[in-house]
């Protein structure tokens, strides 16, 4: 059953529901890429809850002229409406008042939710229309969504999609850098405009699908995701238009194969799971290759310290150190040192005493800046400057190789 | 209005309607200083798997347990956007978006997958609340304030907003100037040996204890809003802070005031049949008071005034 509905078996009307909900995801990774390194991801948040009035105020209008109220495309152009104003009166709060960003963005999410319930209470005193189903727009559902209401959300998730990569390069620029992109004659409030207006197509073709309260989950959990796996702008926005789409493919397919599962929270999960395995397995940002790092970097300073000791004929009581020196066949069990080890230990007194000496020296100021205990010096210093170093070491000269 | 009417039907969701207004509005006025205003509404979001789980683990609805839940999915749930914020190196904002609505996705989840039918507990209810069902049966009029019998039937809903209401007005009062210093001037209050993380932590304790406790009341979405707007509002009126929370209080008192009357009577009085929903009516009016606010208080601008900002917050 899940194969079949992973493969699009489950009939025309499930595939269209399936593949509209992809392409929304893509749409929605991309467009949410540019929201998060804008550093304004919670904007997305304001817009999804202020489409609640617009629903509610549609559908109100549309019995009023005699209709039953479900015309999707007129529920879409009022939560259009009302999202667009929501984002105005955000921007008014933050730029024309001292109100922060955060609260402006709070104070709208509240009111127009507020607002929006108000409206919902009003269509459930009415008497004429049909309600039901408005409160799939409150957590999205793609059960008895009609063919006509399927076909509208691909082609419109399709068409956002395509807006996104005509005007990926101005919105990557305005978003990595935007003094530069301004510098470079780009009008950055118009780019800055036409990636508020693609986070609105996103969330308002994709509150019958996933809810206009998990909607945000969709512009924000993959570029998050993609940013662990790349630093290049252009592949954190492939990536995430890709974990989006995913996401909701697998998302909308189980939903549709397994009974109780609703659509949303079911694409929300799946895009956390995959954050999830990416935040712990990333090659470089992961948290596994993090603590391999750590690790890597502790032994490294174990051993040196170790062969410090040996050096100078301390005994070593760290286990860690011992276990380590022995590995690497420089000490006897006893922690006494094998003649491998012994030179060893001598170039690496070598290099600390001429570490010492520069650090005391201000002409070699910036090459000490370098000290960190395990760089070797020949990193830092010209084969002269260390000869000149090695001119100063008062005999004895210690161990030497 | 008589009170024989009144009383019982009117009087209790109206006072649980203001405690839960001051409650909130008290620690936003910090949370909005502290740009942290958008934490009330993680924390709404976050409480409901606890309060699913809760319910799945003793199978009935009761307080506490509810109220153990949602503390603990509101603690793990500032843990894990820590744990993202400083393991993966994302900025707050993200990591906020990524948990809350994950974890708002796993309790309705939850919801939809366990036999929760033959209770009331619905993802509606836990955002919009129920707050006119809260009433007074055993009243028959303003008498029965003194009539211990009757008393006794009062919702639970009130005590247990009335106390959170008291700790938060306590927290404020003992922890007013630490509060204050550190809002203003964190820089500041750690050279003088303020521990400002804890007191940090404290002040969303204390807000997650507000949120909870008007959740099971009155649902998500006015917690959300009196953590915002009577702060914010408040913002815009004056630059002393002992001056902005007794402004959020009084907006906040007459946003759940005016907002519980035009839910539950404006509707009627325009001839409409059925009251709407008062928690949206409440939140409604805070953000009318906002936009005032914002297009007539005196201090709505930014800049100008900051010489006054700067000698007037000072402690």
């Amino acid at each position: 059953m899940i194969l079949d509905a992973l493969s699009l078996q489950l009939g025309y009307n499930a595939t269209l529901v399936t593949l509209g909900a992809m392409l929304l995801g893509m749409a929605a990774g991309v467009g949410g890429t540019f929201l998060f390194l804008r550093k304004r991801a919670l904007v997305s948040d304001a817009i999804s809850h202020a489409t609640l009035p617009g629903v509610a105020i549609a559908f109100m209008i549309m019995v009023a002229f005699g209709g039953d109220g479900r015309n999707l495309i007129g529920l879409l152009t009022g939560a259009a409406i009302s999202a667009a104003f929501g984002l105005l009166c955000v921007s008014w709060l933050s730029t024309r008042t001292r109100l922060a960003e955060d609260a402006a963005i709070g104070a709208v999410l509240s009111v127009f939710f507020g607002m929006g319930i108000v409206g919902l209470t009003v269509i459930q005193g009415m008497t004429s229309g049909q309600q039901a189903g408005l409160e799939g727009f409150l957590l999205g559902s793609t059960a008895g969504m009609l063919r006509s209401d399927a076909l509208v959300i691909a082609v419109s998730a399709a068409l956002t999609l395509v807006l996104v990569m005509m005007l990926r390069r101005p919105l990557t620029l305005a978003s990595f850098d935007p003094d530069y992109a301004a510098a470079s004659g780009q009008n950055v409030a118009r780019t800055d405009l036409a990636m508020m207006g693609i986070v609105l197509a996103v969330t308002v073709v994709g509150i019958k699908i996933v809810g206009l309260i998990l909607i945000v989950a969709l512009l924000i959990i993959p570029p998050v995701t993609a940013r662990f796996w790349t630093d290049r702008t252009d592949h954190v926005i492939l990536i995430s238009g890709l974990l989006g789409g995913v996401a909701a493919y697998v998302g909308a397919s189980l939903s549709a194969a397994l009974p109780n599962l609703p659509t949303g929270p079911i694409i929300v999960l799946t895009g956390f799971a995959c954050f999830l395995v990416s935040l712990l397995l990333a090659p470089r940002r992961g948290v596994l290759a993090a603590v391999l790092r750590h690790r890597k970097f502790q032994r490294r300073v174990h051993l040196r310290q170790g062969l410090l000791a040996l050096a100078q004929g301390q005994p070593i009581y760290e286990k860690l150190t011992l276990r380590l020196l022995r590995r690497e066949g420089y000490a006897l069990p006893d922690g006494v040192a094998t003649q491998e080890g012994r030179g060893r230990a001598g170039r690496a007194l070598l290099d600390e005493t001429r570490w010492q000496l520069i650090r005391r020296d201000p002409s070699f100021e910036a090459a000490a800046a370098h000290y960190d205990g395990l760089t070797p010096i020949e990193r830092v210093l010209t084969p002269d400057q260390i000869t000149e170093i090695d001119s100063r070491i008062p005999a004895p000269q210690g161990v030497h190789p | 209005m008589s009170g024989a009417e009144f009383v019982p039907l009117s009087l209790t969701p109206l006072l649980i309607g203001i405690c839960v207004a001051i409650a909130c509005a008290l620690p936003g006025n910090f949370l909005v200083l502290r740009r942290q205003a958008l934490i009330g509404d993680a924390i709404s979001h976050v409480v409901l798997p606890g309060i699913v789980v809760a319910f799945l683990i003793t199978g009935v609805i009761a307080a506490w347990p509810m109220l153990l839940g949602a503390a603990g999915a509101a603690i793990i749930a500032v843990a894990a956007i820590e744990a993202i914020r400083r393991l993966g190196k994302i900025e707050p904002g993200a990591a906020m978006g990524v948990v809350f609505t994950t974890m708002f996705a796993g309790g309705v989840l939850l919801l939809e997958q366990s036999d929760t039918s033959s209770v009331h507990l619905d993802v509606e209810h836990a955002l919009f609340g129920n707050l006119e069902s809260l009433i007074w049966l055993d009243a028959t009029g303003w008498r029965s304030l003194l009539d211990p019998q009757a008393l006794r039937g009062l919702p639970v809903e009130l005590a247990r907003m009335a106390g959170a209401m008291l700790v938060v007005a306590t927290f404020t009062f003992f922890f007013w100037r630490p509060l204050k210093i550190s809002t203003f001037d964190e820089g500041f209050a750690q050279t003088i040996g303020m521990r400002t993380q804890p007191l940090g932590l404290a002040l969303v304790i204390v807000s997650a204890v507000a949120a909870v406790a008007a959740f099971d009341a009155v649902g998500s979405i006015i917690v959300i809003a009196m953590f915002i707007c009577p702060p914010a509002a408040a913002r815009l009126m004056t630059n002393r802070l002992e001056h902005q929370v007794a402004w959020s209080v009084l907006f906040a008192a007459l946003a759940a005031v005016f907002g519980y009357v035009a839910a539950g009577y404006g509707p009627i009085w325009l001839g409409h049949g059925s009251s709407v929903s008062a928690a949206g009516m409440i939140a409604t009016v805070s953000g009318v008071i906002l936009a005032l606010a914002a297009l007539w208080a005196p201090h709505r601008k930014r800049g100008g005034d900051a010489m006054h900002t700067g000698s007037d917050t000072t402690p």
